[in-house]
């Protein structure tokens, strides 16, 4: 039985169909990466999953039984990392930790949670505040988190997309090993073919949206670790990639002109009541509420 | 012969780069007195102002001086007690204060609350709303009468005390719901999905998510809150006949005392002032949790 089933699962927004009949299924011990457009309903997929967002129709399992909320087995990853930016490190960990053990004794409890903060090597961080990280360690926090309520599934919403190339590969390395050393079960979200390929046991596109649906997935059967530099020449890596884009690139033939930018930013705060806002630009960060569309004519591929 | 070799010292060639950074220190010197002297020039223009009037055209104003000579006493002791309505300037302060602090108190433990029950459910906002939005201009000369009239039924009480609390609180009160209100309503959604993929309890996502989340918008509404409830104080205590800062002005009025109603002007914008910028401090260090 997969622990992870989507069955026909669809979900719009008002007018707008988002998800049209996604199934997928993921086994115990699998890493399986889908891979989209940005705007194509991937963090859609993902808060399904999670249980933030219920389907329209269509049944998403766990484990076999229904999805009725989020859970404590299902850990996510958020996109733009959501820390509480008034609490430390360790007190975001916490949080978690907390909650899920309250029978556990104080000590227990805080083993728990600086084991996870020096997993993700932020032990020299754990009294810094969200606002004093780079991003690169606002996301390992963002791991820990999901980490120490020692999910069953890993959700990880595009977690390194916001990052530079070495922070990047850095982070790479260390999903990589998490996948190998405790055999996570990992689902992750990324817009990056090579991402992908490097960690994932199976790649399935998310054809673009509106209506996305998941293609036929990739089966990536190279060996664990891998090893970036040698995997470049490696014939059988190169046929895959060929395979992953060219699939992405066929259920994106049905395209469609209308590609979703989000203007999120990472760690909103609160905004400043008191500083006025110029005309063009404005003091406070970007809401959720406010996320804009613009559209750009669709790439051809001819 | 020593005077008559000073001039060639003094040549041209030798006190131009001289007298350079001695002009430029001047320069900086006042431009660091900046602060200081523009205010100073204003208040100075002010009180040529306040002279000429009451020179001219309003000849029942007292000027300056005689304002400085009659405040005197209240300023030199400013916590002697003569009589009921004869007191140093702190000490009607002082009392003034007590009774905003009691009346502060009351608005900020109802309003805050009110305000994040604005915030959370649209039912009770579309309920109360409009109510909050007619109730919100009146002013607080309006709702003393009112005071009166809910309090003076009560035996023993203390009147006049309980309706300046009624009329400060009820004034008061409206920055501190609406901005938390707001406050709560602008909390991102990513906070609150945080709240339930951790599967925080109610309580737990209140104090750790919600309050810390509002907090910057509850002290902006705290500031303000503040800053009517000493305003209001002025009219509670005139119409109250408290003692108290705003009592002593309207009493000396009516006695046609006119020298310390500046002073107690003065008083009230000082404090008021003090007030704003202590609320503003605290407000700055909660933002920048
Ligand atoms: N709460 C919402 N209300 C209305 N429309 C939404 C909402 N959330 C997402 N959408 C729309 O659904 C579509 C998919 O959004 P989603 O966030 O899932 O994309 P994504 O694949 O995660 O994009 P990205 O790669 O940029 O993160 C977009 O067109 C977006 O505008
Ligand atoms: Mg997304």
């Amino acid at each position: 039985m997969p622990l992870l089933e989507l069955k026909q699962v669809s979900k719009r927004f008002g007018d707008a169909s988002v998800l049209n009949e996604v199934n997928l299924s993921v086994e115990e011990g699998e890493f399986v990466a889908i891979i989209g457009y940005s705007g194509s309903g991937k963090t859609t997929l993902v808060s399904i999953l999670a249980g933030l967002l219920a389907p329209d129709s269509g049944t998403a399992l766990f484990d076999g039984r229904a999805i009725e909320g989020p859970g404590p087995e299902r850990g996510l990853v958020f996109q733009n990392y959501s820390l509480l930016p008034w609490l430390t490190v360790v007190e975001n960990v916490a949080l978690a930790v907390d909650q899920l053990h309250p029978d556990w004794s104080d000590s227990q409890r805080s083993a728990h949670t600086d084991r996870y903060v020096s997993m993700v090597n932020l032990a020299a961080a754990r009294d810094k505040r969200p606002a004093e990280l780079s991003g690169g360690m606002r996301q390992r926090v963002s791991v820990a988190r999901a980490l120490a309520m020692s999910p069953r599934v890993l959700l990880l919403d595009e977690p390194l997309s916001a990052l530079d190339a070495l922070t990047r590969a850095t982070l790479q390395d260390e999903i990589a090993r998490l996948r190998r050393e405790q055999n996570q079960t990992i689902v992750l979200i990324t817009n990056d073919p090579d991402e992908a390929l490097l960690l994932a046991d199976r790649v399935i596109p998310l054809t673009r949206g509106p209506g996305a649906t998941l293609g036929p997935g990739v089966p990536i059967p190279l060996p664990h670790p891998r090893d970036r530099r040698s995997l470049t020449h490696d014939p059988m890596f190169q046929r895959l990639r060929r395979e992953v884009i060219a699939s992405l690139l066929s259920v994106a033939a049905r395209t469609t002109t209308s590609l979703s930018k989000d203007l999120i930013l990472p760690n909103l705060e609160p905004e400043d009541l008191e500083r006025p806002r110029s005309w063009s630009t404005r003091s406070g960060p970007v809401r959720l509420q406010e996320r804009r569309t613009v559209t750009v004519p669709a790439p051809t591929d001819d | 012969m020593n005077s008559t070799s000073l001039p060639v010292t003094a040549s041209p060639i030798s006190t131009a780069p001289a007298s350079h950074p001695i002009r430029a220190g001047i320069y900086r010197w006042f431009s660091r007195l900046d602060w200081f002297l523009l205010p100073f020039a204003g208040g100075a223009a002010v009180l040529a102002l306040w002279y000429l009037s009451s020179a001219t055209w309003a000849k029942d104003l007292p000027n300056p001086t005689q304002t400085w000579i009659a405040s005197k006493p209240y300023i030199v002791e400013p916590f002697a007690k003569r009589g009921e309505l004869d007191q140093g300037i702190l000490r009607f302060t002082w009392l003034s204060l007590i009774l905003v602090a009691k009346g502060y108190a009351i608005a900020l433990v109802i309003g805050t609350p009110l305000g994040f029950l604005l915030g959370i459910s649209p039912l009770f906002t579309r309920a109360l709303d409009p109510i909050i939005q007619v109730l919100r201009p009146v002013s607080p000369l309006a709702w003393l009468p009112l005071g009166m009239i809910l309090f003076g039924g009560w035996k023993g009480a203390n009147v006049s005390e309980l309706a300046a609390l009624f009329t400060i609180s009820l004034c008061a009160m409206w920055p501190t719901v609406l901005n938390t209100a707001v406050g709560v309503r602008a909390i991102p959604q990513d906070y609150m999905n945080v709240a339930r993929v951790l599967k925080l309890s109610r309580w737990k996502t209140l104090t750790k998510v919600m309050i810390p989340a509002t907090l910057p918008y509850m002290f902006t509404g705290f500031r303000l809150s503040l800053g009517i409830a000493w305003l209001v104080i002025v009219a509670a205590e005139m119409l109250t006949g408290r003692p108290g800062i705003g009592g002593f002005l309207w009493q000396q009025y009516n006695a046609l005392i006119y020298e310390q109603i500046i002073l107690c002007i003065l008083t009230i914008g000082l404090v008021g002032f003090i007030l704003d910028r202590l609320m503003s401090v605290v407000e700055r260090r909660f933002r920048s949790v």
